[in-house]
């Protein structure tokens, strides 16, 4: 099985601040990878690195044949086969649901109106919210803009998509359809790594799950872990939430 | 006929340099009265505007709109020549003064007003829980920590405010651009008078804005405190 | 010309001065306008020399007095080998002025477009002029319109300068009208009401766009 993302030794510090203390961790092809830990132990800056969003200070990151680390990266390579959906959604709010989703395929990869239009529909339909391509993101729920945002990442058709905690802004009744999108989605092969607080979820749906603590990969294993955990910290966390 | 290339000489311009330092003295002298008789009617005009009493708040609020609608230098003529005309004669300073301090207000109070609006009634309320009378509670609570929210947007309007000053020189206040077209028509090098008036006048802005600040400094002592506090 | 008081002739010329006031506010516009843009853009390139150079340049004219620029303009223009003229002087001095603080106006409105925009158009392999084409620049925009409307209060007000140069508009025939009848206070007071006519619905617009954008408040030139 190929690996798609590789960390080796990663080390980021913001200032005095170190945040990832020697990150090493694979995410193989069509697999879901969930990073779970409490808040400050690294994960979304972790997730941040594979996109280039922040720089590493040392350690290695390959990603799809790319290299993230150090001075020379081709950004727009990069991007162009991962797909990042953030937890404010992001969505440009001048631009329609359909304007939102087409403007990456037509302005990067150069496809025609028709064409992005095309890849548009498909996607949308993917995450249930055909109906809503003319509308404006203010003019949706919180839930609806999500999935227009994870729409919008896989309209540029990538070989892995990165989930930063993306359910963590929206009401309880609202995550339930997001989660369900990127169930569909882990079930259709895509390659992902979602940082969550939503354990079940994580539980039910990734193949790894990594718990971080720290700035470290404290414990890792299959969904099961998270029934039984072996370290101590993890039990903590586990017992008393986030 | 070929063009002769201008050859430039900012030493003859330079040797009136007295002239120009009287000039920025006078620049000077308009300015800070200015400064401080804005700031003061700016914010009675501010507390008007605010007042309940609709005849106060409309005639500030008329006051304001008639002045930030029509150039400074109108407004100089008319108190400078048009009063004259009336009967009513003043110095070309004081006219100069008057018109600045009457311009300088109705911006502050704008920038005040804008300050006062954003202290949340909450803040107001307590303090006139804890007893302290109406003025007590104007002076510390809503006025002082007004001016230190929009404290920087003052300072831009008072420096604004030393270069509008450069508009009096035309009723003959012996200003610093006053100075400038003394020495221009004594020198013949007019470009090289104005270049120069042009750095003074950059670095009176620098010295204010660093005045302003060091005033700010001492006045509003809690933001220095807390910085080193860290 | 003996006139023994304000008549209808008078009236015309001063709002044909009135013309022409607006006719050097649209150059000032439309041509610092340009120049604003081109300023806005340098102050937030990745380049650091040309931010600097920029920064440099709004710093200088905004530290100096427009008349003083008008005078430079003016007898920089002689010795340029150019016929002297009061419009043109004004216009050279009006577009610099007006880019400057066009350009911090507009540099503003779009940092103040937030950098989770920047960081989701990045993410989808946008190039930097695609980002600020597509994403950035629409929102900023929108968030610019109502100071740049306030700033056109100042433009109008600023072309009264161009009367020292001896360019006729409102002001300057204002004062050739009191040359011959002398009345200074009704003179002048008129001139005051036309350019209220002219800046006032501006300012009520400037302030209807602001409400409808929330937006911190900028201070005011004085002239």
């Amino acid at each position: 099985m190929s690996i798609v993302v590789e960390l080796d030794n990663v080390h980021k510090s913001f200032g005095t601040n170190t945040v990832l203390k020697g990150v090493s961790f694979a995410v193989p092809k069509g697999q879901v990878v969930a990073i779970i830990g409490q808040s400050g132990s690294g994960k979304s800056t972790a997730l941040r690195c594979i996109d280039r969003l922040e720089i590493i200070d040392d350690g290695q990151i390959h990603v799809c044949g790319h290299q993230v680390h150090g001075a020379d990266v081709d950004l727009r390579a990069l991007r162009t086969d991962v797909g990042i959906v953030f937890q404010s959604y992001n969505l440009f709010p001048h631009l329609t649901v359909e304007q939102n989703v087409m403007l990456a395929p037509r302005a990067v990869k150069k496809r025609t109106k028709a064409e992005a239009a095309e890849i548009s529909n498909r996607v949308l339909r993917q995450v249930g919210l055909l109906e809503k391509a003319q509308s404006y993101p203010e003019q949706l729920s919180g839930g609806q803009q999500q999935r227009v945002a994870i729409a919008r990442s896989l309209a540029m058709e990538p070989k892995v998509m990165l989930f930063d905690e993306v359910t963590s802004a929206l009401d309880p009744k609202l995550t339930g359809e997001v989660l369900r999108v990127i169930e569909a989605l882990a079930a259709d092969g895509m390659t992902m790594v979602l940082v969550t607080h939503e354990m079940e979820f994580a539980a039910k749906v990734a193949d790894i799950v990594i718990f971080m603590h720290q700035g470290k990969v404290w414990e890792t294993g299959p969904g099961s872990m998270l029934r039984d955990p072996r370290t101590p910290e993890l039990k903590e966390f586990l017992a008393y939430g986030l | 006929m070929g063009r002769m290339i201008y050859e430039f000489d900012f030493s003859s311009v330079l040797a009136e340099w007295p002239q120009f330092l009287d000039g920025a003295w006078l620049t000077i002298q308009l300015s800070f009265p200015a400064t401080v008789l804005g700031l003061c009617i700016g914010t009675l005009c501010a507390i008007g505007r605010r007042s309940s009493v609709r005849p106060l708040s409309r005639a500030c609020g008329f006051y304001v709109e008639i002045i930030r609608n029509t150039p400074l230098l109108v407004q100089i003529f008319l108190v400078f020549f048009g009063l004259a005309s009336l009967g009513w004669h003043v110095s070309a300073f004081g006219a100069a003064l008057v018109s600045l301090v009457i311009n300088v207000a109705a911006y502050t109070c704008e920038i005040m007003r804008a300050g006062m609006d954003s202290i949340h009634d909450g803040q107001i309320e307590a303090a006139e829980c804890l007893g302290l009378t109406k003025a007590q509670v104007y002076w510390h609570v809503i006025l002082l920590p007004a001016m230190e929210n929009v404290y920087p947007a003052l300072t831009s309007q008072f420096v604004l405010l030393m270069l509008a000053s450069s508009i009096t020189s035309q009723i003959s206040v012996e200003e610093l651009t006053a100075v400038a077209s003394h020495v221009q028509s004594d020198t013949f090098r007019p470009f090289e008078a104005y270049i120069l008036v042009a750095v003074a006048y950059l670095a009176l802005s620098l010295l204010m804005r660093i005045g302003i600040w060091a005033f700010g400094q001492i006045v509003f002592a809690r933001r220095r405190k807390i910085k080193v506090m860290g | 010309m003996i006139s023994s008081g304000f008549n209808i002739n008078h009236l015309y010329f001063l709002l044909n001065g009135a013309l022409w006031t607006l006719c050097l506010s649209l150059i000032a516009f439309i041509g610092g306008g340009v120049a604003g843009g081109v300023v806005a853009l340098c102050r937030i390139s990745p380049v650091a020399p040309i931010r600097w150079l920029a920064y440099v340049y709004v710093q200088i004219i905004q530290g100096t007095p427009l008349l003083v620029l008008l005078f430079v303009s003016y007898f920089g223009l002689s010795i340029a080998g150019l016929t002297l003229s009061g419009l043109v002087a004004a216009s050279i001095s009006m577009v610099i002025y007006v880019s400057a603080y066009l350009g911090e106006i507009w540099r503003g409105c779009i940092q103040s477009v937030a950098r989770t925009q920047w960081e989701a158009a990045e993410c989808l392999a946008l190039t930097r002029a695609q980002r600020l084409r597509l994403v950035i620049l629409p929102q900023a925009v929108r968030i610019a319109t109502p100071p740049t409307v306030g700033f056109m209060v100042q433009i109008v007000k600023n072309t009264s300068l161009a009367s020292i140069v001896g360019f006729v508009e409102l002001v300057r025939a204002g004062q050739l009208i009191n040359n011959s009848i002398f009345q200074p206070f009704l003179i002048y007071l008129l001139i005051a009401g036309i350019y209220f006519a002219m800046c006032y619905p501006l300012s009520a617009w400037s302030r209807k766009l602001e409400g409808r954008l929330q937006y911190k408040m900028r201070p005011q030139p004085n002239t």
